[in-house]
């Protein structure tokens, strides 16, 4: 009686399978192959351990590697801690969806454009340094190193200028599904300060819900690039840019330790993540034991201010990062002291108009065909799971979460040798498999809790009235939930725009995106064109939240559970 | 028309019963109501019955509308209309639009199922609110908005699922009656699921108990 249902679920396994889960597999046996000396391109056909001995004696080798793990594990650990805090200090006095609400323009912004903003606020002759200027008596730009820094400063701040503001909406999400108000008032009751329920009571709670997405958090800080090679150091610089420019070296025969280095960067994130799960164990044991003792403990309330303080600092630094980008695009003179332009110009914008103009167009194209095929592929998914009557098998969540946690450095050149055999490469469609692997969890991931949390019964009403499953789908399900539906559209959208290493592996450099053009121009010494370029991809997805927020109210402005006008 | 049940038995994914198997008659314009101890599955029987089942249960027995056996179909193909305690109505649709969702497909013409459904909206004390929010409406005028949108598409069977107990008392007087009167003068024979001793009273008709299969 489920013949419908079971064609659509072998058609999106097929598609999944296919499309999602074999470009992955391949794209690690290949760089996997090279990385054990196997690259028949090159002549080499027999497996051997050269290119690890190879990668482990490249110059500055180890201190990439020990960036990596400093600036990853520091940003995602420093932010969890940051994060949590702050919502233990102000979640009793904001409300979840407005507080949701000013964090998407943090959230909206690609690595890369919020990248260039701390850069221009962080350098020497940047915004804080001209702040500081009249008290220190410069008058010209101070000589040292803000951005860039042997340390990996900057690159860990701006990680955790994106990473908190998105832990942020995930620990608030989960504390919506949680009794935190009733909890706390027993913790209270029984003698326990506000921190320590928060510690002792709802954190336990709030853990199980996050830790997805705190693995993806993590992987993700370990294996950047974009913002590595705009904020991070040069020489030597974490591994993932450090692999990126071996596998780009003139030199072809240096993708073989490139190759070595890609898997050890995979290698690396799911260390991390076991180093995560152990501690995870330990500290479920050391809690108990600190639970059990009954300890009141101090007033953890110093601490908690304080890390709100450090939030509100970070996301005033976002704020900055963010404005300085479309101040700098329309700057003519501006001397090092001023704190604003002495001379303001649409310049930049005409004299870049062509470069832009393509770039725009390629995003748009490439935003617009991934976020289509995404939104379309997890409806599908969503409509299979609702006509077999089932909800998700534990091994079909994982696989979503798949490509979020393989470090895309890691998979990508083997892929492009896999596109390479089947004639795909360097195109626009190349690039649009390759960014629809990340684009499709997000919008995935984004749509389920929406989607499930419609009443079934209101489709059994449907279906009781004669209502078909495609009536049911088509008349009930897609227009009741068109705002969940384009907020997903609108975080796709954001997703595409940021991609820079799929772009950059599968385009063969050949399809600029807004992306690839900010990091380019980003080393150069026009900050006017950055700007320009940055701007724009900033404000793309800035965009499309609008368009998801403006949208359902135009459209169902006479439906009052569904303006998004009451909060229901 | 008569709804009948034939040794119905739900199966959890265990292959455990929910309840004995039931066999029941409900002639045209009688009302059975279900009674039981909550958790037995009352709500489930209904999902049975209705074609709307979810994966991990199934169902042994028959269940046979005028004479055919609907047990194999698909829910939209049963004609068993369904009503809940919350009207349901689809927030997207106007209020006559969720109406005439539910009208049949072969009432042709614009005019025609215009006025097929301000006819029901009248009938229900609704006349003048064909292009109203949903969510604008009261309780009473939502629950009655859903009773016609149900009737409309000529249900041969009607299953109710606690209807009245989100109603407030004065409400739920008037709804009882608005809709065992309607089902009276449609001929429709209408299984109904409660805790409310009072909505058994008023539908009038038989009183089954739903029993525990008592563990050996």
């Amino acid at each position: 009686m489920n013949q419908n249902g079971r064609l659509l679920r072998a058609v999106v396994l097929g598609v999944v399978g296919l499309g999602l889960i074999a470009p992955i597999v391949i794209g690690l046996w290949q760089t996997g192959r090279a990385a054990f000396g196997v690259l028949p391109a090159l002549g080499r056909n027999l497996a051997s351990l050269e290119p690890w001995h190879e990668l482990f004696g490249l110059p500055g080798f180890a201190t990439s590697l020990h960036l990596t793990l400093a600036t990853g594990l520091g940003s995602t650990l420093l932010s969890l801690v940051l994060a949590t805090g702050f919502c233990a200090a102000v979640h009793a006095r904001i409300n979840t969806s407005s507080g949701a609400r000013m964090l998407t323009p943090f959230l909206a912004i690609p690595h890369a454009a919020m990248a260039v903003g701390l850069a221009f606020v962080l350098a020497p002759s940047g915004w804080i340094a001209r702040m500081v200027a009249p008290f220190a008596g410069w008058d010209r730009p101070p000589d040292f190193s803000t951005i860039n820094d042997g340390w990996g400063l900057a690159l860990t701040l701006g990680l955790m200028v994106k990473e908190v503001p998105f832990l942020l909406l995930v620990i608030l999400s989960a504390l919506s599904q949680i009794p935190v108000a009733r909890h706390m008032a027993a913790g209270r009751a029984l003698g326990y300060g506000r921190g320590i329920v928060w510690i002792k009571i709802i954190m336990p709670q709030v853990w199980p819900l996050i830790r997805l997405p705190v693995w993806v958090v993590l992987a993700y800080a370990l294996s950047v690039v974009d913002m590595a090679i705009i904020l991070g150091p040069s020489t030597p610089p974490t591994l993932a840019v450090a692999v990126t420019r071996w596998f780009t070296d003139p030199d072809p025969t240096m993708i073989l330790p490139a190759s070595a280095g890609a898997i050890l960067q995979a290698v690396l994130v799911g260390l991390a993540v076991a180093l995560l799960m152990t501690a995870e164990t330990g500290g479920k044991r050391l809690g108990r034991w600190w639970l059990r003792r009954g300890g009141r403990g101090l007033s953890a309330e110093p601490g908690l201010w304080a890390a709100s303080a450090a939030v509100m600092a970070l996301m005033a630094a976002g704020v900055l990062a963010m404005a300085s980008l479309a101040v700098w695009s329309l700057a003519w003179r501006w001397s090092f002291p001023q704190i604003l332009p002495e001379s303001w110009s649409l310049k930049p914008w005409t004299a870049a108009q062509g470069g832009w103009m393509r770039a725009l167009t390629n995003t748009l194209l490439l935003a617009g065909a991934t976020v289509g095929l995404s939104l379309a592929l997890a409806i599908a998914w969503l409509e299979g799971e609702d006509r077999a009557n089932r909800t998700r098998a534990p091994w079909a969540e994982a696989l979503i979460y798949l490509p979020l946690l393989i470090p895309q450095i890691g998979f990508l050149y083997g892929l492009n040798v896999g596109f390479l055999q089947i004639g795909l490469s360097g195109g626009i469609w190349a690039v649009i498999w390759a960014q629809v692997l990340f684009v499709f969890p997000y919008v995935m991931i984004a749509l389920s809790d929406p989607w499930r949390a419609l009443d079934p019964r209101m489709i059994r009403a449907a279906a009781a009235l004669g209502a078909g499953p495609g009536r049911r789908l088509w008349a009930i399900k897609l227009p009741v939930l068109i705002r969940p539906i384009l907020t997903a559209a609108a975080i796709g959208v954001a997703v595409s725009v940021a991609q820079y290493l799929p772009t950059l592996f599968m385009g063969a450099g050949r399809v600029a995106t807004l992306t690839t053009e900010a990091v380019t121009l980003s080393s150069g010494s026009d900050r006017r064109v950055t700007g320009v370029y940055a701007t724009l991809q900033a404000g793309l997805p800035f965009a499309a939240y609008l368009a998801a927020f403006m949208i359902p109210m135009i459209l169902h402005r006479n439906r009052r559970a569904l303006s998004g006008a009451s909060a229901t | 028309m008569s709804l009948e049940l034939n040794a119905l038995s739900i199966l959890s994914a265990n292959d455990t019963a929910l309840f004995q198997p039931l066999t029941l008659h409900v002639p045209a314009g009688e009302v059975v109501t279900v009674m039981g101890p909550s958790g037995v599955g009352k709500s489930t029987l209904l999902d049975a019955i209705g074609g709307h089942l979810v994966h991990g249960f199934h169902m042994t027995g028959t269940v046979r509308l005028n004479g055919r056996d609907v047990t194999g179909l698909p829910a939209e193909a049963r004609r068993i209309g369904l009503m809940f305690q919350d009207a349901l109505l689809f927030p997207h649709l106007s209020v006559g639009d969720n109406l005439a969702f539910g009208l049949p497909a072969s009432l042709r013409g614009r005019a025609a199922r215009h006025a097929a459904v301000e006819d029901a909206l009248s009938q229900a004390g609704l006349a003048g609110l064909y292009e109203r929010d949903p969510a604008t409406l009261s309780g009473g005028q939502r629950a009655r908005a859903a009773l016609m949108r149900t009737l409309l598409a000529e249900p041969e069977a009607l299953l109710l699922d606690e209807p009245f107990s989100k109603l407030d008392s004065g409400r739920r007087d008037d709804m009882r009656r608005f809709t065992f009167a309607h089902v009276a003068t449609r001929a429709i024979p209408t299984l109904m699921v409660t805790h409310d001793a009072d909505d058994a009273a008023a539908a009038g008709g038989p009183v089954v108990a739903l029993r525990e299969v008592i563990a050996q």
